[in-house]
């Protein structure tokens, strides 16, 4: 799976990644990779942001092909912060899951990115949605994605389970990160995680050496 | 207040003298020409009354309903034709409004863009202003009940009991005797039918129906009209009220 020398300097810059989002009884965790890459061959980007604040309360993952997710959540941005005011309070994750879709959906044919929306808000709590690639939402307990998430599928699976604690929750999000991004090539870089609570944001950076080690041969 | 336009009421784009826009204050005259609708908000939901007049024996009984479902809310208003086509705009926007965000609209936000389009129709000489006012109402577990009005000029305010038509003046005063923010929708009814009764002129208008409709914790936040023998025992209620009071009792305002 090698591309010529050349390929890799016209291909669009995507963002093979890992995200994932978890949610507990008091708040979300969500978290991402920071590579961003060209042709699958050259890293534009070692540590570039994937998880992007569209509200006070409320954030998102970008996967998939890196203008086209920009594009989208600056326009959900905008939208949402509009919709806010003028309902005089703090947007639902549901809305901002939903005006992502509506994009997505829209713009399928020419679009190609996919992303999770999680956050808190007061009328149903802590909250994580999918959007996916054609439009499609879905609510979740926790949910990865990216090109990332298909070597960790059976970690997350295995170790997930309802009435985690926020500790526990940021050991699971951190450790599927690093075993992701060990074995995506097109995932890696720095640990990006974001909590979110009734209380507020917390915002953490892991870097490349201090994440978690798992056997290697 | 009665006073002519004199050349200023031609068009909803022109002013008087004296700051009105006549045209707007002529379609509420038209609000104010039609039947009686009264709704009221309550602790736990908003119930509706329609004063129907019938005007024809040959009309079946239960057509041409006055009061709308606007998603889970509710619209009454008057000149039908008008009412009609703002119904419709009302269902556009919330059903717009739930396929962007993704939840039901807020009832006020709802009234406020009803309002606006509204509004809209009074800055222009080529349209006319809608000739009907809107009572909108809505249930749910963590807003609680709201009620709304819209008039012809595009303002829209939130109330506890609002009155339109030609008996509202009468229909405030029963109104503002009650105490409603400690009342359930069940004891509302009644007093809703009661004071339809009270309103209706017995001698200029003979036969009328009374429509009824609630939204609230009893219906788990969707819109209905009441049941029949919810209605019938309101308007049993409503009727012996009425034989119980002095014929003076209209004149005591």
């Amino acid at each position: 799976m090698c591309s010529s020398n050349s390929e890799w300097r016209s291909a669009e810059v995507s963002t093979g990644t890992t995200i994932i989002a978890v949610r507990y009884d008091g708040g979300v965790v969500i978290g991402s990779d920071s590579r961003a890459s060209m042709g699958g061959v050259y890293v534009s980007s070692r540590i570039i942001n994937k998880v992007v604040q569209v509200h006070d309360k409320i954030f998102c993952c970008m996967s998939g092909s890196l203008a086209d997710a920009q594009a989208v959540t600056n326009a959900v941005i905008h939208r949402l912060n509009f919709h806010s005011m003028q309902m005089g309070e703090p947007p639902l994750v549901q809305s901002a899951a939903s005006i992502m879709k509506e994009f997505c959906y829209n713009y399928r044919d020419e679009l190609s990115a996919g992303f999770i929306v999680a956050g808190w808000d007061r009328k149903k709590g802590p909250q994580v949605f999918e959007v996916s690639v054609g439009g499609m939402v879905v609510e979740q307990e926790f949910t990865i994605g990216g090109s990332g998430s298909t070597y960790i599928y059976g970690y997350v699976d295995a170790k997930f389970k309802t009435g985690m604690t926020r500790e526990q929750c940021l050991t699971f999000t951190t450790n599927a990160l690093s075993l992701a991004m060990d074995r995506d090539n097109v995932s890696g870089g720095v640990v990006h995680l974001a909590v979110v609570t009734e209380a507020g944001v917390e915002r953490q950076l892991i870097p490349g050496n201090k994440l978690p080690v798992f056997h290697r041969i | 207040m009665s006073s002519i336009g004199t050349g200023y009421d031609l068009s909803a784009s022109t002013f008087s003298p004296d700051g009105r826009v006549f045209q707007v204050e002529y379609a509420m005259k038209a609000v104010e020409n039609s039947s009686t609708a009264i709704g009221i908000r309550c602790k736990d939901g908003v119930v509706f009354g329609v004063e129907k007049l019938v005007l024809s024996k040959l009309y079946e009984e239960g057509s041409n309903k006055r009061i709308f479902n606007i998603d889970r809310h509710v619209g009454m208003a008057r000149l039908l034709a008008d009412a009609r086509s703002l119904a419709e705009v009302a269902r556009e926007e919330a059903s717009n409004f739930r396929s962007n965000y993704g939840y039901d609209i807020p009832l006020k936000h709802l009234s406020d863009r009803v309002a606006m389009y509204v509004h809209a129709y009074t800055l222009y000489s080529a349209v006319r202003p809608f000739g009907c006012s809107f009572i909108l109402g809505s249930y749910d577990e963590d807003d609680g009940a709201q009620l709304y009005m819209v008039d012809p000029s595009g303002i829209s305010y939130g109330y506890w009991g609002c009155a339109i038509g030609k008996a509202k003046q009468a229909a405030k005063t029963e109104i503002e005797k009650l105490q409603m923010k400690d009342m359930t929708c069940r004891e509302l009814v009644k007093e809703v039918a009661k004071i339809i009764y009270i309103v209706h002129d017995e001698v200029k208008d003979k036969a009328f129906e009374l429509e009824l409709s609630w939204v609230g914790e009893v219906t788990k936040g969707r819109h209905e009209l009441v049941p029949k023998e919810i209605q019938e025992q309101a308007e049993k209620y409503a009727k012996d009220a009425l034989e119980e009071e002095d014929d003076s009792d209209e004149d005591n305002m």
